[in-house]
């Protein structure tokens, strides 16, 4: 296929915090081509809502971008001034919180909020810009735009205030979405309609999404292409297929067999021992030794490297050093 | 006159059996504005609804934000006053006992809450956490209390040493963990569970639900399980109540909900939680519910479904269903219960 659109390469992200420095990125690689949607699944504390603020360049102090590259259509965003990532976001990558209320600005009408990046990015009028506005709010599926676009978002309920940021975040057209958690405040049905939504927008518009999730059915049902994270590292690297099927890091494999499956009458729970570390507690060997239930001799002492075991299926572990392992 | 007495007999074994019993209950809670009007205005957080739990089983409560499953928890726990209807535990109305009585009877019941980080007294050591029951209820003292302190820890798989801990100083699984020990030190007979696994991350959960599923074996717990997050409802249930704007809209079996719903809602609602295989992406049938869920302080008249309901007829705006017995053990509030629902259960 095409070349990527988003390329990260070794990024880390860390934070310099008074218990000493926090690893919460460390060494990241992916890429997204366009028109692909790709999630970044992992539970608290992997790391993966870091990731996502790094490629938007929103990460504040205490984190600091200490290595690596993020490549947007080949320009390093972590090595341009403000100036000019102020003109990329918003415009060419754009993102949606979790938590809609917190993310839009109670003091403005929704409107203005809209039209704001509009404005801004499309040099348009005001008039131009509202009429743009309602276009959008009416494509996400808001009953009685004009009149919602005069609200203030508390009026809102939280499917709508989630499609008032989606209508924002796509009035640019941006060649990126990142989404971190898109739906999981919301209810259930309402979760149903947003991703029927952001379906069918993939859809028409070619628009690329870094999704960010813990949960695996949203992957199941969204995704091209899985990023497993966990403590700061990708674990495993695969198109969501192979992912389900053929599971490779026990970690992985964990996570899939300790989700309820909903689809089956009777599923047994397997469940993880052990808590997620907290991040640079485990300085030496892999960072999943402390619960995984096959580590042995050299997990403890060295750090395995993220390794190419099939094609397309990139996996971080020394139990695929030798080649297949049944897991 | 036997036949009749016979029917008595067997219609008393039949309550007896129960647990717990609820008939009729009701919560409105007051939301009139001004002192000026006249007419008082209710926010119907429970409207009418009637089930049982039986000995030994778990009783799942789904439904979305607004719905009134908390609430439910919270009045069977006597912690909200009821506005209306009957809380049988075991045969007696809780509202009707008091003082010491209620004392006894309430050490019967417990709750486990969905925070783990503010349903814990952060001045307390775990030990403090654990044994504040047993001495509230002077179940035990000195070494005695200790060593039932330790054997709840133990039980709970939370280790020896940590007794003298604070509750910041554990993970989100941990404080779980101390919460459930602290509601089995009386050993109740039911224990609520208020978004028991909400809060935690997806490997948690599952050694929280496998912890409780031993434990019920363990102790002949009863447990009423609520929860938004379908997937664990299935899992720990035997059977389902699902609630929509105050009311049962349906209530039975899992196998017989999961496989095939008669109420649209309770459709709906399966169809929207993502299946975690992709292989089942295109063959998944897929209902979206229109529309939010209305205001409870305002219901829509007739079924308070019909406003997103895809297949509401005229009835249905002005009747409300009653919740009857469609089939055996299967309940319905629908004025046309679903011929053939869609399930999400895949036959294997």
């Amino acid at each position: 296929m095409t070349e990527a659109l988003l390329e990260i390469k070794d990024l880390k992200t860390y934070f310099h915090t008074e218990n000493g420095v926090v690893p919460s990125v460390d060494g990241v690689s992916f890429s997204i081509k366009k028109g692909e949607t790709i999630a970044v699944v992992g539970e608290s504390g992997s790391g993966k809502s870091v990731t996502s603020l790094s490629i938007m360049g929103l990460v504040g102090s205490p984190g600091k971008i200490v290595g690596g590259e993020v490549l947007f259509e080949g320009k390093d965003l972590t090595a341009i001034s403000k100036r000019d990532m102020r003109k990329l976001r918003g415009n060419d990558i754009a993102m949606i919180f979790q938590e809609p209320l917190t993310s839009l600005n109670p003091l403005f009408t929704v409107g203005n909020q809209i039209s704001e990046s509009i404005k801004l990015h499309q040099n348009a009028s005001k008039e131009q810009a509202k009429v743009k506005s309602i276009e959008m709010l009416r494509k996400v599926g808001i009953p009685r735009p004009e009149k919602v676009y005069s609200s203030y978002p508390h009026l809102l309920s939280g499917g709508m205030r989630q499609r008032v940021m989606i209508a924002m975040a796509l009035s640019c057209n941006p060649k990126l979405l990142i989404a971190d958690e898109p739906t999981t405040a919301l209810d259930v049905t309402i979760q149903a309609q947003i991703l029927q939504l952001m379906r069918n927008l993939i859809h028409e518009n070619d628009t690329s999404i870094l999704l960010i999730t813990h949960d695996l059915g949203v992957v199941a049902e969204m995704v091209d292409t899985v990023i497993v994270m966990y403590a700061g590292h990708v674990v495993e690297y695969t198109d969501v297929y192979t992912l389900f099927k053929e599971p490779k890091h026990p970690y992985t494999k964990g996570l899939l067999d300790s989700t309820p499956k909903i689809h089956e009458l009777k599923d047994e729970l397997q469940s993880i021992e052990g808590t997620v570390p907290t991040p640079g507690s485990i300085t030496q060997g892999c960072r999943f030794q402390t619960r995984c239930p096959l580590a042995s001799g050299k997990c403890f002492t060295e750090d395995p490297e993220l390794k190419e075991i099939a094609q397309n299926h990139k996996v971080r572990c020394w139990l695929h050093e030798e080649g297949e392992v049944a897991i | 006159m036997v036949h009749i007495m016979e029917k008595k007999n067997k219609q008393q074994a039949k309550e007896e059996q129960y647990l717990l019993e609820v008939k009729g209950l009701k919560k409105y809670f007051d939301v009139s504005e001004g002192w000026l009007k006249k007419e008082k205005q209710y926010l119907k957080a429970v409207d009418d609804i009637d089930f049982y739990v039986k000995q030994g089983e778990t009783l799942g409560i789904v439904g979305e934000s607004g719905c009134g499953k908390s609430t439910t928890g919270n009045l069977i726990m006597q912690l909200l006053d009821k506005t209306e209807g009957e809380i049988l535990f075991e045969g007696v109305d809780l509202s009707t006992l008091k003082g010491e009585a209620l004392r006894k009877k309430r050490a019967e019941i417990q709750m486990i809450f969905q925070d783990p980080f503010s349903s814990l007294n952060p001045r307390m050591r775990v030990f403090e956490i654990i044994a504040e029951p047993l001495r509230t209820h002077q179940a035990a003292k000195g070494k005695k209390l200790e060593n039932q302190v330790y054997e709840l820890m133990e039980v709970v798989g939370l280790d020896r040493s940590y007794a003298r801990r604070y509750p910041h100083e554990f993970s989100g699984g941990q404080r779980q963990r101390i919460g459930i020990a602290r509601a089995l030190a009386l050993k109740p007979k039911l224990i609520i569970c208020d978004e028991p696994v909400s809060a935690l991350d997806v490997s948690i959960q599952s050694q929280i639900l496998n912890l409780m599923a031993k434990l019920q074996k363990d102790f002949q717990l009863t447990y009423i399980f609520i929860a938004h997050g379908l997937p664990a409802v299935k899992h720990i249930s035997d059977r389902v109540a699902v609630m929509y704007l105050g009311k049962i809209v349906e209530i039975t079996t899992k196998e017989k909900l999961f496989h095939q719903p008669f109420h649209p809602y309770t459709e709906g609602l399966l169809s929207a939680v993502p299946i975690p295989d992709p292989t089942l992406r295109e063959q998944k049938h897929r209902i979206i519910l229109e529309g939010d869920m209305p205001s409870p302080a305002n219901p829509p008249s007739g079924c308070r479904f019909h406003t997103r309901c895809p297949y509401a007829q005229e009835q249905c705006k002005g009747e409300e269903p009653k919740l009857i017995e469609e089939k055996p053990d299967h309940f319905v509030a629908c004025h046309f219960p679903l011929k053939e629902g869609h399930g999400v259960l895949i036959d294997q």
